[in-house]
């Protein structure tokens, strides 16, 4: 059988091929990398310089100053914790209502299932510049203050369709005999969800929470249409002073937010590896 | 029961709609309901040049008011935004390729790096390349010192001697920014494919380049269709790069409806641009669907 289906001549040059390609594709990739990198080394770098005038963005001295202090600049870290304190809000309000949402749709047939398909698509290919004017509409016209509320309302929006997407893609193929079986066994329909779905569901989850933290903290268009005068967030505050000012402090907190992210992602990854291991 | 399969739909029971609801109503109290205003607001006319009211008039013609006023920053945002798309797929795919069928066991983790610049701000990000590119950055030295200038000018990577305040900055930015959203969906596409597809494929075309446009290729434009959409969208909306990366001549829609909003207060003027963009792209997003004849817009 395999005799037989061994290449013939005129497909002798693939062997030499195939390496050639095969390098290509590998060396396109690293230079991909040291470009998708780039900023980033920079960033870190410049965390720990010390710079001259008001702009860290060129290289002068290496300091640990900016780490030893990196809240001294209070409009920075006020805004800081405001992106926070949205944050947090809105990825646990999106997170729960998105993610029922994704359990409704991958569990159930329904009337009006394509309608909330539809609705659900909507805001992802929706431009962030015309989300945030018409909020800012809505807001206007139904005289509603402008702040925090209305900055977290505004992000739990974006965030919910990510959250319904990414949890529905982990539920895809999810064997629902099994809440059956449980439920056959005596377990109440509550501690089914507890100890059986959503043990199984709980990585999508964790996905699309951390998701949503990385989109709220980082947004700035819609966010400056819905902040109003008085609220700031960490990205408004880089984006308004940027023309004025950007001090050390500014990378060294964006080096925090990374760390925080990638030590999420790497819990993530180390719980996974882990339960395959012993599973 | 017995006969059911394990994958098959519940009926859907009042419960489903409870699951459903809070989301439901989220999106319809701030999604549906905003675009309405915003269209009724577009439909207004503006009474006191000096206060940010409005009165609703069926007021056609800020539509056309907007395109003929707005019309290069228009042609600019869409123009910018496709550039960056076709870069992002030429840089992208290549990766995604590499990724699904050459990266072996460190598969996870290439891939999980390629998220990891995107958990740094957006912003400083950008910042960040103003350094790298900026007149005291490292690679204008190196173009000086070696003398490259007059080659990059003539290559329109860079216009007299500068890389920062033009054009091909602003497209650079827009590439960098979206280029995950490329990579991503492509190589979601790429590897679902049958790894016994691409054998037979071997067999049955000698040429590999023959096989990649005969088999891999059309199995992975759902993915370039996805990853089109989710850059070219928000690369035509944004405006933080032309606002950190370009000049004065690179303004795109964006700002011009956020300086329309927020400094000028024009509500039915900002609002009728506002939606002549977006009515721009979901005409642009539905024919394209039609080209490519793929149903892939929700997954």
């Amino acid at each position: 059988m395999t005799a037989t289906t061994t290449p013939s001549p005129t497909a002798s040059p693939r062997p030499e091929r195939r390496p050639l390609t095969s390098r290509i594709l590998g060396l396109w990739a690293w230079l991909v990398y040291l470009w998708l990198f780039a900023p980033i080394i920079v960033i870190i770098a410049f965390s720990f310089n010390k710079p001259v005038g008001k702009f860290n963005t060129a290289w002068k001295q290496f300091t640990f100053d900016n780490w030893l202090h990196p809240f001294n600049k209070p409009e920075y870290r006020d805004a800081l914790v405001t992106s926070l304190q949205v944050a947090a809000v809105a990825v646990v309000i999106a997170t729960i209502i998105g993610g029922l949402m994704a359990l409704a749709l991958s569990k159930y047939d329904f009337k009006g299932k394509g309608l909330v398909n539809i609705v659900v698509v909507l805001p992802l290919t929706t431009p962030e510049i015309v989300m945030g004017s018409s909020l800012f509409t809505l807001f206007f016209a139904r005289n509603i203050g402008f702040g925090f509320t209305t900055i977290v309302i505004a992000h739990v929006l974006f965030c919910i369709s990510f959250v319904a997407m990414t949890v529905q893609a982990r539920m895809r193929g999810f064997d629902w005999a099994l809440e059956d079986a449980a439920l056959d066994l005596g377990s109440s329909p509550w501690r089914t969800f507890r100890t059986v779905t959503f043990p199984l569901i709980l990585p999508g989850i964790a996905a699309a929470a951390l998701l949503s933290f990385a989109l709220s903290i980082d947004d700035y268009i819609i966010t400056s249409f819905v902040a109003g005068d008085r609220t700031k967030t960490f990205p408004m505050q880089i984006f308004n002073a940027n023309k004025v000012e950007i001090p050390p402090q500014v990378q060294v907190l964006a080096t925090m937010i990374l760390m925080f992210t990638l030590g999420l992602m790497a819990i993530g990854a180390w719980r996974t590896i882990r339960r395959t291991a012993t599973t | 029961m017995a006969g059911t399969t394990n994958t098959s739909l519940r009926k859907g029971r009042k419960s489903t709609y409870g699951l459903l609801s809070p989301a439901i109503l989220w999106l319809i109290l701030f999604f549906v309901v905003p675009m309405a205003t915003l269209l009724k607001i577009a439909l207004s006319t503006k009474p006191d040049p000096w206060l940010p009211n409005y009165t609703f008039a069926w007021e056609w013609g800020n539509f056309s008011d907007a395109v003929s006023r707005f019309s290069s920053e228009l042609y600019r945002s869409f123009g910018y935004a496709a550039v960056a798309t076709v870069l992002c797929i030429l840089i992208g795919y290549p990766l995604a390729y590499f990724l699904a069928f050459r990266a072996g066991k460190w598969r996870s983790l290439l891939l999980g790096l390629v998220m990891v610049p995107f958990f740094t701000s957006f912003l400083i990000r950008t910042i960040a390349w103003k350094t790298i590119l900026g007149r005291n950055g490292p690679t204008i030295w190196f173009l000086e010192h070696a003398h490259l200038t007059g080659v990059t000018d003539f290559l329109r990577l860079t216009s007299n001697g500068s890389f920062l305040g033009t054009p091909q900055a602003v497209i650079g930015g827009l590439t960098y920014n979206f280029v995950a959203f490329m990579i991503l969906p492509i190589y979601v596409s790429l590897e679902k494919i049958d790894i016994n597809l691409l054998d037979a494929a071997r067999d049955l075309y000698d040429v590999p380049a023959k096989a990649f446009r005969k088999i891999i290729l059309p199995l992975s434009l759902p993915g370039v269709f996805a990853g089109t959409l989710l850059t070219f969208i928000p690369a035509a909306g944004d405006y933080i790069n032309a606002n950190l990366l370009g000049n004065a001549n690179t303004t795109m829609i964006g700002s011009q409806i956020e300086n329309l909003f927020l400094s000028e207060s024009n509500y039915p003027a900002a609002a009728a641009l506002s939606f002549i963009f977006m009515a721009i792209i979901t005409a642009g997003v539905l024919v394209y669907a039609r080209v490519l004849g793929t149903e892939e817009l929700s997954a």
